[in-house]
């Protein structure tokens, strides 16, 4: 390979890192109306789900947000796109691939793992595998990298590289390059009934899941489990468990009140583009929903923030999120019934 | 949230990147801003990493008196748990449990230290000689 191959890709920042790599490689491959609000919309993204008994970083696993991975693959069915993604057993194979893909002239998107990314702070790295990021060349044996959540570019050695596409552990990247093919324009109208496909799945994904865990009835999951963690793991434990139920909203990568401010500024674009004006209206709901999610870490932080803490203020947390899910369940139905 | 709301509180994020806030402008159109960081976020993960040092320093104690081996040490500083530890490296999870008694860590083959080292990018003889 030359020494120096920089491909023309345009770096772009955005809150979440998949919405960031989908929508810059989409951009790149002629799609310019490509926002971030509109690929996590038509990606339906916007979901809840605790998870009963499997613990992360020693916490309870929550999340706001669909499957890693699922954005860019929903969004790009709608919009009659593939995208090509190999995996791979061989780092040799892998190493060997990603470099042919750079000397093709295509940048792709890798999936990695946050503990041993150089550039993150320590603060940040832990054992996450679903990041993901941008190859668009390669400098004197360094990779050049435009990761969605850095304000600017980026390089990974060689051996960096193939230490973060080859971590271990749940969600481990094998490798993972994936990038889009045959993407074609996309007429108003195509454009108009995948957002309306998108939003209807969203509603089915919140509404209609089945058991108590994801979607909206998990939200009430999480308020039932918080009554409960003072009592049954004790105030300092219960107190990282508020935590971590804060960092998985707020932390980096969501937009701020786990993802729902993303979904809003989605339904205002969407109404933009489909002319409808429930759109608009239901936009205002999500941002009350992500208003009180914020209000909601605020009263959580008090919690773990003093060593002091009451069951009064665990019930009222718990009362919060009860709160939360009859708003977003009500927005829900309503998007449930938006017609074309 | 409004574009004049948004948090302004530094944090590990300073100096590296900023992050990426949906808000609403004057007009109550979508818009993005950038925070440097936020007091309660930074509280939780200052939390998180309490704890997390909480939990080496009991190791290490553990290591010391004999109780635990220095594999439990290093799998407690590289964030890890068992699951992970197997999967860096290829020792299945009763394996590795047996590994954390010290009787066993000490007949350890030179090999199978290497391979614990590796995972924790440390020195053979830094996982030996760690004695809490």
């Amino acid at each position: 390979m030359d020494n120096k191959l920089i491909l023309p890709y345009n770096h772009i920042q955005t809150a979440h890192c998949e919405n960031g790599v989908a929508t810059g490689l989409l951009r790149h491959h002629g799609l310019e109306f490509m926002t971030e609000p509109l690929m996590f919309g038509l990606g339906s993204g916007i979901f809840y789900i605790h998870i009963p008994f499997l613990m992360v970083n020693g916490g309870p696993a929550v999340s706001y947000r669909s499957m890693p991975g699922w954005i860019f693959s929903r969004a790009s069915k709608l919009l009659g796109i593939k995208v090509n993604r190999r995996k791979f057993n061989s780092e040799k194979e892998a190493y060997d691939y990603l470099n042919k893909q750079i000397q093709l002239g295509n940048p792709v998107g890798c999936q990695v793992g946050v503990y041993n990314l150089p550039y993150f702070p320590a603060e940040y790295r832990f054992h996450f595998n679903a990041h993901n990021l941008v190859v668009y060349g390669k400098d004197n044996g360094n990779y050049l990298v435009s990761d969605p959540v850095m304000e600017t570019v980026t390089t990974l050695t060689e051996e960096d590289m193939l230490k973060v596409r080859f971590a271990k552990g749940p969600l481990a990247p094998k490798g993972h390059v994936y990038y889009p093919e045959n993407v074609k324009q996309v007429s108003k109208e195509h454009l108009q009934k995948s957002i309306f496909k998108a939003i209807h799945r969203s509603a089915f994904d919140m509404l209609n899941i089945p058991g108590p865990i994801a979607g909206v009835d998990g939200i009430n999951y999480t308020a039932r489990q918080i009554r409960k963690w003072r009592e049954k793991l004790g105030p300092r434990k219960a107190g990282l468990y508020m935590g971590q139920i804060v960092r998985m909203q707020e932390e980096i990568g969501t937009g701020g009140g786990g993802f729902r401010f993303l979904y809003a500024a989605f339904l205002e674009q969407a109404s933009d583009v489909t002319g409808n004006q429930k759109l608009l209206t239901l936009s205002d709901e999500f941002t009350k929903a992500g208003d009180l999610w914020r209000t909601s870490a605020i009263n959580m932080g008090r919690i773990f923030k003093g060593r002091l803490n009451e069951q009064k203020d665990f019930l009222e947390s718990a009362d919060m999120l009860d709160n939360i899910a009859a708003i977003e369940r009500a927005a829900f139905k309503e998007l449930r019934k938006i017609k074309m | 949230m409004k574009k004049e709301d948004v948090p302004q509180d530094p944090s590990a994020l300073v100096g590296v990147t900023r992050d990426v806030c949906y808000v609403k402008d004057k007009d109550g159109k979508y818009t993005t801003d950038l925070s440097i960081g936020w007091d309660v976020k930074k509280q939780a993960l200052d939390n998180a990493w309490d704890d997390i040092k909480e939990r080496v320093a009991e190791a290490a104690t553990q290591v010391k008196n004999g109780e635990i081996s220095p594999i439990f040490y290093f799998m407690e500083v590289k964030l890890m748990d068992i699951t992970l530890l197997s999967g860096y490296t290829g020792f299945w999870k009763w394996t590795i449990k047996r590994h954390f008694k010290p009787s066993v860590f000490k007949n350890l083959s030179d090999t199978k230290l290497a391979t614990y080292a590796k995972a924790f990018d440390i020195s053979v003889e830094e996982l030996k000689n760690f004695h809490g």
